[in-house]
């Protein structure tokens, strides 16, 4: 096997300058070391090859496609509607609200809506996703920077939101709740109780995790000034999301253009200033609390009506191309779908966030130490399933 | 699609309309027989106005199927008389499209983000059509903060042709267009590092090409480096 094409020295590392020294390393202390894909704190099968000046990160290179599936060249071969549950593998922790973007480009590309009460089923559901992210991201995080007990905590509330997806749709992570022109199902009798219960239960808890970690000294020292960007940078790279949003650039797709029915509710869009590790922890948690606010005005708001709309039992959408994205937990989630008026996409593409985001690692890390990495892998919240999709 | 098979008729109203139970749904009937053509034009003029929203009016003219409309706005008025011919606009259901002649493509893109600030790049991809001359389609994505505007430009290359790397002008432009050239195989001269991005290394093919089967792999590498016969 020793012409396995994974060894350092094969690749064309040409913007880390790996060319061999005339005196390789003897007088610095520059290294190239090897960062996963098999390391509990990348998430997933993320590569980062790192060259290190002792402690001091000069330069990376993420190595990605572990994971990858050909979701684009699937989809080409799939229906419209048998393509609906892949893409609830690609960012696994936020499945709805894949799905809420594949349904609504397709719902666009066909020229429908989803009736009133399919659109606030939508929000409810993919809002408690996204503090299920958030969960899952803070808990992970934590961890990764060496505080064990918010995991705890965050997973133990989790569970809540899983449970409803369960008792909604019969799966817990990999929903496919919605349908091409609504929801296949009704909600079931007692969920306006069992969302409402939650928020109940919820609201409390982010105090929690806020206790734990907001003021911590060693939170602190671990987050702040660690993995800066500014927003000008972020715009040039084209991350968005928390990360977007805690460089103090004020952008929410479901306030600059929204969708499904997010501009009938009241909601903040919280920034942060610096562009550190510790403000996009902030922002994120802030998110939370701004979700369960839209939930609380979806559920007492939810018409009645059906939760269908007028679509045919073959989705055909007629010849044209349509680019329809939403805010998913970790960014603009977009969706490009060229159709020629067949049962199947010509060419689907996906506009993942988390690929896009990952790329400003690299600038965020140089300079830093070889933990922070880990701490800036945890913050820019990246899920390798939708990176290399 | 049921209602798209009588497409000679003219659009019977009654029957698209489930399609704006939203809260809005009185005032949308009205302007049932020009929507397709009134919402872009007000888009595009109106610099805060969204893109996304004014579709949603051109659903009565569901059963005839929509057909892009020419766009019209100073943006667009102002690159025709620079550039003539090798410039067309166009609006499909509400989204402003470019197409552009692939000589054009650095300089049409840097005045976008210079002049119209077009600041964001949203993503850059491919389409492929095997049976025409110029056989592929790279589409860009921009999106502008300032203005909340979406516009995609469009240009067709051939087989074996290269096209200007945008990297120069955005920077998230290096790993969207590794991705491209991974799955199709499309040069962009200038690209500082391209290369494979999700595929391995010495990979051979681009899967997203038409002519590449679903079922197919690069089996010799799938045997020398997974060590296993067949990856299916």
């Amino acid at each position: 096997m020793s012409d396995r094409t994974n060894d350092v020295s094969d690749r064309s590392l040409s913007h880390l300058d790996l060319e061999p020294r005339e005196k390789p390393y003897l007088d610095s202390n520059e290294l190239i070391i090897n960062m996963g894909p098999q390391h509990p704190a990348t998430h997933g099968v993320l590569r980062v090859i790192l060259k290190l000046d002792g402690e001091k990160v000069l330069g990376t290179e993420c190595v990605i496609g572990y994971l990858h599936r050909g979701v684009e060249k699937i989809a080409e071969n799939r229906t419209y509607t048998m393509f609906n549950p892949y893409v609830d593998r690609m960012d696994y922790c936020a499945a709805v609200s894949n799905g809420l973007g594949y349904c609504e480009a397709v719902e666009k590309l066909m020229n429908v809506e989803a009736p009133a009460r399919a659109k606030y089923i939508r929000v409810i559901l993919t809002e408690l996703n996204r503090i299920a992210s958030h969960q899952l991201w803070l808990g992970t995080h934590a961890l990764d920077i060496g505080a064990m007990t918010p995991l705890f905590y965050t997973f133990r509330d989790r569970e809540e939101i899983l449970k409803i997806f369960e008792r909604y749709c019969g799966a817990r992570l990999t929903t496919h709740a919605f349908r091409i022109g609504g929801c296949q199902y009704e909600t079931y009798a007692g969920f306006e109780k069992d969302v409402k219960n939650f928020l109940a239960f919820f609201a409390p808890k982010i105090d929690e995790y806020e206790a734990l970690l907001t003021t911590n000294r060693i939170w602190l020292e671990r987050t702040r000034n660690v993995g800066v960007i500014s927003g000008a940078d972020c715009i040039a790279l084209g991350v968005t999301g928390p990360v977007l949003r805690a460089s103090g650039v004020k952008w929410d797709l479901r306030k600059a253009q929204p969708y499904a029915a997010y501009s009938e509710f009241d909601f903040e869009i919280p920034i942060g200033t610096n562009g550190d590790t510790y403000d996009r922890y902030l922002v994120r948690m802030q998110e939370m609390r701004q979700s369960m606010r839209i939930i609380e005005q979806a559920v007492d708001g939810i018409p009645e009506g059906p939760i269908m709309g007028k679509v045919p039992k073959v989705i055909k959408p007629p010849v044209g191309e349509i680019y329809h994205s939403i805010e998913a937990p970790k960014g603009e989630l977009g969706y490009f779908i060229v159709s020629d008026g067949s049962t199947q996409p010509y060419r689907l593409r996906v506009r993942p966030p988390s690929f896009v985001n990952l790329q400003a690692l690299d600038l965020m890390v140089r300079g830093l130490l070889v933990a922070d990495v880990i701490a800036v892998i945890g913050t820019i919240d990246i899920v390798l399933g939708e990176v290399d999709r | 699609m049921a209602e798209e098979v009588k497409t000679p008729a003219p659009p019977p109203p009654p029957q698209p309309q489930p399609a704006k139970t939203g809260p809005s749904g009185g005032p949308e009937g009205e302007k049932k027989p020009t929507a397709a053509e009134t919402p872009p034009a007000a888009a595009a003029s109106g610099a805060p106005a969204k893109p996304a929203a004014p579709a949603k009016p051109a659903a009565p003219a569901k059963p005839a199927g929509p057909v892009p409309v020419p766009w019209t706005s100073p943006l667009v008025e102002k690159y025709r008389s620079q550039y003539g011919s090798g410039v067309d606009a166009q609006t499909y259901l509400g989204q402003n499209y470019l197409t552009v002649d692939r000589s054009l493509i650095p300089d049409i893109l840097r005045l976008l983000r210079d002049e119209e600030q077009f600041d964001y790049c949203v993503d850059i991809t491919a389409v492929h059509y095997p049976k025409r001359e110029k056989q592929f389609d790279v589409v860009w994505i921009l999106y502008s903060f300032p203005r909340n505007e979406r516009v995609r430009v469009k240009t067709q290359i051939a087989d074996g042709a290269s096209i200007a790397s945008s990297v120069s002008i955005w920077a998230t432009a290096n790993w969207l267009e590794r991705e491209v050239y991974d799955m199709f195989g499309i040069q962009f001269d200038g690209h500082p590092d391209l290369k494979r991005i999700l595929l391995p290394d010495g990979w051979k093919g681009f899967p997203l090409r038409k002519d590449y089967g679903i079922l197919q792999q690069d089996k010799e590498w799938v045997q020398i480096n997974l060590g296993i016969e067949s990856g299916q």
